[in-house]
């Protein structure tokens, strides 16, 4: 939109009104309103993918490449498929492929769990919003 | 007939009519301000606050605190929400700004106009509010969610009543009340 004549005039006169301090002072308020965007509002970002198989860690990978990984399990491999900021289960042998269902996962604390297989995938981060199993 | 040995008689004086006037109109804008429907709660303009503005700049401190703390009692009970959580709420919010306005208005006049304290003053007073809200009404660290959200509504309200003041202020101090085109 380009401003006409009158409303540049408008804006003008209420610029006028505006000293240096006073633009200092509307700069940090922005900056305080950014600020605390990105510090409260980007907690639930996980860091890291923790796959377990059998109880017992099976890897800690970051986020921050794409991968996929084969699991074994006792009904076969698990196939946990990693892609900048998010994870999910791509494949599992275990009959009712909850977890597979469940899709990407894409915030900290999220996790998607393969029981008949044995196996889990979780994201952690520096605070977890909630949990999967409980909303 | 003799004048009653327990008669008070209150002689108001010229700060008390001023006292009165401005915070008149502060009430007036804060009940209609309660008429616009609002995103959120605590998101709100504010109008009032340049009542407030313009008092501390012409009449000083004291004089701001009296109307701005008449304001938050009169509309409180105008609204039904006197002692109500908003009562206190926007009561927290009044003395936060209040006090910050108290430091605001030592700040060089020639760099700091009226926006800088009202931006301030915004600040602070969604501050108060916050903190009695985290310690009283939502006792959850959830409420600091939406604090990217007043930051927001602070500066960009306290960036327009700033204006509105400064031009008020302007027109009051003109030499002569010429008839502007306003």
């Amino acid at each position: 939109m380009i401003p006409g004549p009158a409303l540049g005039g408008w804006l003008a006169a209420w610029a006028a009104h505006l000293k240096w301090g006073d633009v200092l002072v509307l700069a940090g308020a922005l900056a305080a309103c950014g600020f605390s965007a990105v510090a409260l509002w980007q907690g639930g970002r996980p860091d890291k993918a923790i796959i377990k198989a059998g109880g017992r860690v099976f890897a800690e990978v970051d986020l921050n490449t794409a991968r996929i990984l084969e699991v074994p399990g006792p009904l076969g491999a698990t196939r946990i498929e990693i892609q900048p900021g998010r994870a999910r289960v791509a494949a599992d042998p275990g009959p009712r492929q909850y977890c597979v269902r469940q899709g990407w996962l894409s915030s900290a604390g999220a996790v998607a769990i393969c029981a008949p297989n044995q196996v889990s995938l979780a994201l952690s981060g520096r605070r977890a919003d909630y949990d999967s199993i409980n909303y | 007939m003799t004048p009653s040995t327990t008669e008070i008689v209150l002689t108001p004086t010229a700060e008390d009519h001023r006292v009165a006037r401005h915070a008149a109109a502060a009430i007036v804008l804060t009940v209609a301000e309660a008429a616009i429907p609002l995103p959120l709660p605590g998101v709100k303009p504010g109008l009032a606050n340049i009542i407030i503005l313009v008092v501390l700049a012409r009449w000083g401190w004291r004089e701001a605190v009296w109307v701005a703390l008449l304001r938050v009692l009169v509309s409180s009970l105008l609204l039904g929400q006197f002692l109500a959580p908003g009562f206190f709420l926007s009561l927290t919010g009044s003395l936060a700004s209040l006090a910050v306005l108290g430091f605001a208005m030592h700040l060089p006049g020639r760099a700091f106009g009226p926006v800088s304290q009202s931006v301030l003053a915004a600040f602070a007073h969604i501050g108060g509010q916050l903190l009695v809200a985290r310690a009283w009404l939502v006792p959850h660290d959830g409420v600091f969610y939406l604090v990217p959200v007043f930051a927001l509504a602070a500066t960009s309200f306290g960036l327009v009543n700033g204006l509105i003041a400064a031009r008020l202020l302007q027109e009051a101090s003109a030499p002569a009340p010429q008839q502007a085109g306003v």
